[in-house]
């Protein structure tokens, strides 16, 4: 980075720390101005003090949605389980993101999951409900078929068609916010095996090659914005997790609107070697985005 | 006081015993609190009976109260307290609205006892359920009847309106009806719950309450007492008149203007004859014997009891054929369940034990205090409670049994123990119920999509709670699961999570006695973060 974008960058992250949302303050600042990092690394802070850094270094939410849009946010809130274990997205972080999407002039912000738990105990005990209720959100179902309609994926090698859900398919603005943790099976769990939990039928992707259907889904439609939660990482017994023992605080943050560098960045993070991972080098192949970090344009803020 | 009171008090005692109980099995939401279950049901004759008999606590007298009441006068519990008695009686409110319309004759009129039918059902009832099987009492019990009709006929009504309604809300993009996914039931159920439904719909259309005077057991046995009760209801033979109006109105069609009696132990102490007489010729005695009956003991009587004596020889007949019957289907069984018909995985899979709920104890337990009302088939969040058809025998049909074709048992929840009003389900601990091992965890490696397909999957250990199925190390840098079952509970996540068809390469194979699983303790995961140390990428 160089000390011109550094100090445009620190000025700006620092007049949103102090005055809040700086885009409301400086409308007149062109967009443009400081979103040209690919990815924003953070650690150190709350989830909500991390991400108001984060998305201020890309230019603030404005960047992202419009007025009067219609908002999806995508959690992970597969499990019926508390927010310390760690298997479901940061509820903090969540509300955070609801905040600055209103504050962005969104007209609707939905939130859902197709949970594996039962749907709605998995949506109360994650306190995730109540944080999107409490933020002005909606919380919609994933738990009934007739949501979710079928598309074709066109690039998909062994995923080539999918039940998606109709808040994905109809909504102006998708923002995934996966949690980072283990995954037995997936081997690591987060910005594009989130998108697993906005279709129907999940055990066609594990009889048919899951890292690659994983893969494949991706191409299919680009989250606009990824947030990957590293706050409390579950370092074992992914993706449901057993005790709160399986919990590291690693208190950290990934942003970014390319899917497959915000998953290398949280392998890495994770302390993973991104080759072990198939769906995030099928991916690369695939061209949906860059697993390749040290071509990417990194702001990394630690607190 | 003016006794014109009691019917309607009566009327809306009756209501809300019913509405209360209608709601508990209508609740596909859960929005009731589990504390209210035990309280709503707590005067149930069968379940409280039934839980007496294993628990013989204060929560479990209920029926000692409905007995008391019933000594005291009469037949109160199926009045008001019976919700199969109050569904009884909307149906013949309806009709007389209808026939009332259409200018047809009132329907009710005196009836003779049909004590034949009385006292087999009784005796079907108690004699094999006395030779230790409930099975009768499943299929006879007002209560559970009631529950089977409201699980399997009015709760999926009221979610389809539910959906219709999503849907219209949905279409103008709006989530606050969500449609509730109904994963169906199991057809035998469906139809036994159809067929009770039909024939109380048809008996209390034409007849009253018919249904209580010759098939149900509570009423008969509650009828044997109510000939004793202290209070009894009676025609004042000095004021009546004879005209009758009171048994076009008598539900039980025990009023007999002829001869200006009441069978008081038929009588389902509805007080419609006080509210329409035009003489005050209803009267109440009191007293434990009755007096009116043996002062107009009649010809008619002589000749019934004399034909009583006579039908009770077939009457034994009967009952011990029907025994011998029971005992000897006992050992019909279904002890091979075949899991899904479709293609692709080779090895057929047979589970030997079905597996009973979370707080069941045992499949025994299980078998004798289960009612089948389908309380927790209702409530169960994940639906993976299902009524069995044969898998338990068929003495055990429509026990419910953990179903994990369709969901499986969520690691958070005890409802069904909570809610259970008989102790089939007893009521554990959430930390209890997360050691209870209901059955263990069998891989069949030669169906595994790693092995056969030679791609990850893994869905069994995702969701897996306990972590009992872990993913281990295989060929070409695979995961394949390995079952660690002394950690298992028997869940069956793994069971529902795998795609394998039409054979699972998990299932869970019931354990006959519940076990405790082990703790899954690992240690805490040590690693320094240091939150100033720069990012590794």
């Amino acid at each position: 980075m160089d000390r011109r974008k550094f100090i445009k960058a620190g000025f700006l992250t620092s007049s949103a720390i102090a005055l809040g949302s700086y885009s409301n303050i400086y409308p007149f600042l062109p967009s443009s101005l400081s979103s040209d990092y690919d990815l924003v690394a953070i650690k150190g802070g709350e989830p909500e003090a991390m991400f108001d850094k984060a998305i201020a270094s890309l230019g603030g939410m404005k960047n992202f949605v419009k007025k009067n849009q219609k908002v999806v946010i995508k959690p992970n809130i597969g499990w019926d389980v508390a927010p310390e274990l760690a298997a479901n997205t940061n509820p903090k972080l969540v509300a955070r993101i609801i905040k600055h999407c209103f504050d962005a002039g969104a007209k609707d912000v939905y939130v859902f999951d197709h949970t594996c738990d039962n749907w709605n105990r998995s949506y109360a005990h994650s306190g995730i409900e109540k944080a999107v209720k409490d933020a002005g959100g909606k919380i919609v179902s994933g738990d009934s078929e007739s949501y979710y309609h079928e598309v074709d994926v066109k690039k998909g090698k062994s995923l080539t068609s999918s039940k998606v859900h109709e808040l994905i398919l109809e909504s102006d603005v998708f923002i995934n916010v996966p949690i980072l943790k283990h995954h037995s099976s997936g081997r690591l769990t987060v910005g594009m095996k989130n998108l697993m939990g906005v279709v129907w039928d999940r055990r066609y992707w594990h009889q048919n090659n899951l890292q690659q259907c994983i893969a494949d889904f991706s191409t299919f439609k680009k989250p606009d914005l990824n947030i990957v939660d590293a706050y409390l990482v579950m370092k074992r017994n992914g993706p449901r997790g057993v005790s709160k023992d399986d919990v590291l605080t690693l208190k950290s943050q990934i942003i970014s609107t390319d899917i497959v560098a915000a998953d290398a960045a949280a392998a890495k993070m994770f302390g993973m070697d991104v080759a072990d991972i198939p769906y995030i080098n099928y991916a690369d192949e695939m061209k949906v985005g860059k697993k390749d970090l040290s071509k990417l344009n990194i702001n990394r803020i630690i607190l | 006081m003016n006794v014109t009171v009691l019917k309607k008090i009566r009327v809306a005692v009756s209501l809300l015993f019913f509405l209360f109980t209608l709601s508990l099995f209508l609740d596909y939401r859960n929005i009731l609190p589990p504390s209210v279950y035990s309280k709503i049901l707590f005067l149930q004759f069968i379940p409280s009976f039934v839980k007496f008999l294993s628990i013989a606590g204060l929560s479990a007298i209920g029926f000692i109260l409905v007995l008391l009441l019933t000594l005291f006068s009469g037949r109160i519990y199926c009045s008001s307290i019976c919700p199969l008695g109050t569904f009884q009686d909307i149906i013949s409110f309806l009709s007389r609205k209808l026939k009332k319309k259409k200018r047809k004759r009132e329907f009710l009129r005196y009836e003779k006892e049909k004590n034949w039918w009385r006292y087999s059902f009784l005796g079907l009832a108690v004699i094999p359920f006395l030779g230790g099987t409930i099975f009768f009492i499943n299929f006879l019990d007002p209560y559970s009847s009631f529950g089977k009709i409201s699980t399997h006929l009015f709760r999926p009504l009221l979610i389809m309106v539910n959906n219709a309604i999503a849907f219209l809300f949905e279409k103008m993009n709006l989530y606050i009806v969500y449609p509730f996914e109904y994963k169906g039931v199991e057809i035998f159920s469906l139809l036994f719950a159809f067929a009770i439904f039909m024939l109380i719909v048809y008996l209390s259309f034409t007849k009253g309450r018919l249904y209580c005077n010759t098939v149900c057991p509570v009423g008969t046995l509650l009828g044997l007492m109510a000939k004793y009760s202290f209070v009894k209801i009676a025609v004042d033979e000095t004021k009546c008149k004879a005209c009758g109006i009171c048994e076009r109105v008598c539900k039980a069609n025990c009023i007999d203007k002829k001869n200006k009696k009441v069978d008081f132990d038929r009588c389902v102490a509805c007080f419609n004859c006080f509210d329409v007489c035009p003489t005050d010729g209803m009267k109440f005695e009191y007293g434990f014997f009755s007096s009116s009956k043996k002062n107009s003991q009649n010809i008619e009587e002589i000749r019934l009891s004399e034909r009583e004596e006579k039908v009770s020889h077939s009457k034994r007949n009967f009952l011990f054929n029907t025994f011998v019957y029971a005992v000897g289907l006992t050992g019909i069984t279904l002890s091979q369940i075949k899991i899904t018909p479709k293609k692709q995985s080779k090895v057929a899979v047979f589970r030997k034990n079905p597996v009973t709920p979370p707080g069941s104890q045992s499949r025994n337990n299980f078998a004798q205090n289960c009612t089948a009302c389908h309380l927790c088939v209702s409530v169960c969040p994940t639906q993976v409670l299902q009524p069995a058809y044969l898998e338990y025998g068929l003495l055990g049909m429509f026990q419910p049994r953990m179903d994990y074709q369709m969901g499986f048992c969520n690691f958070e929840c005890k409802l069904c123990g909570d809610v259970c009003p008989t102790s089939a389900i007893s009521p554990i601990s959430l930390e209890e119920k997360k050691l209870k091992q209901l059955g263990k965890a069998k891989f069949v490696k030669d169906n595994c999509i790693v092995n056969t397909e030679n791609t990850d999957c893994g869905a069994c250990s995702e969701h897996c709670p306990t972590k009992a199925v872990n993913m281990v190390p295989y060929k070409n840098k695979l995961v394949i699961p390995e079952v660690k079952d002394e950690f298992c509970i028997g869940c069956g996540a793994c069971e529902f999570a795998c795609p394998t068809k039409p054979y699972k390469a998990i299932y869970v194979e019931g354990n006959p006695k519940h076990l405790t699983a082990k703790i899954n303790k690992e240690k805490k995961i040590e690693q320094e973060v240091d939150y100033k140390e720069e990012f590794p990428f």
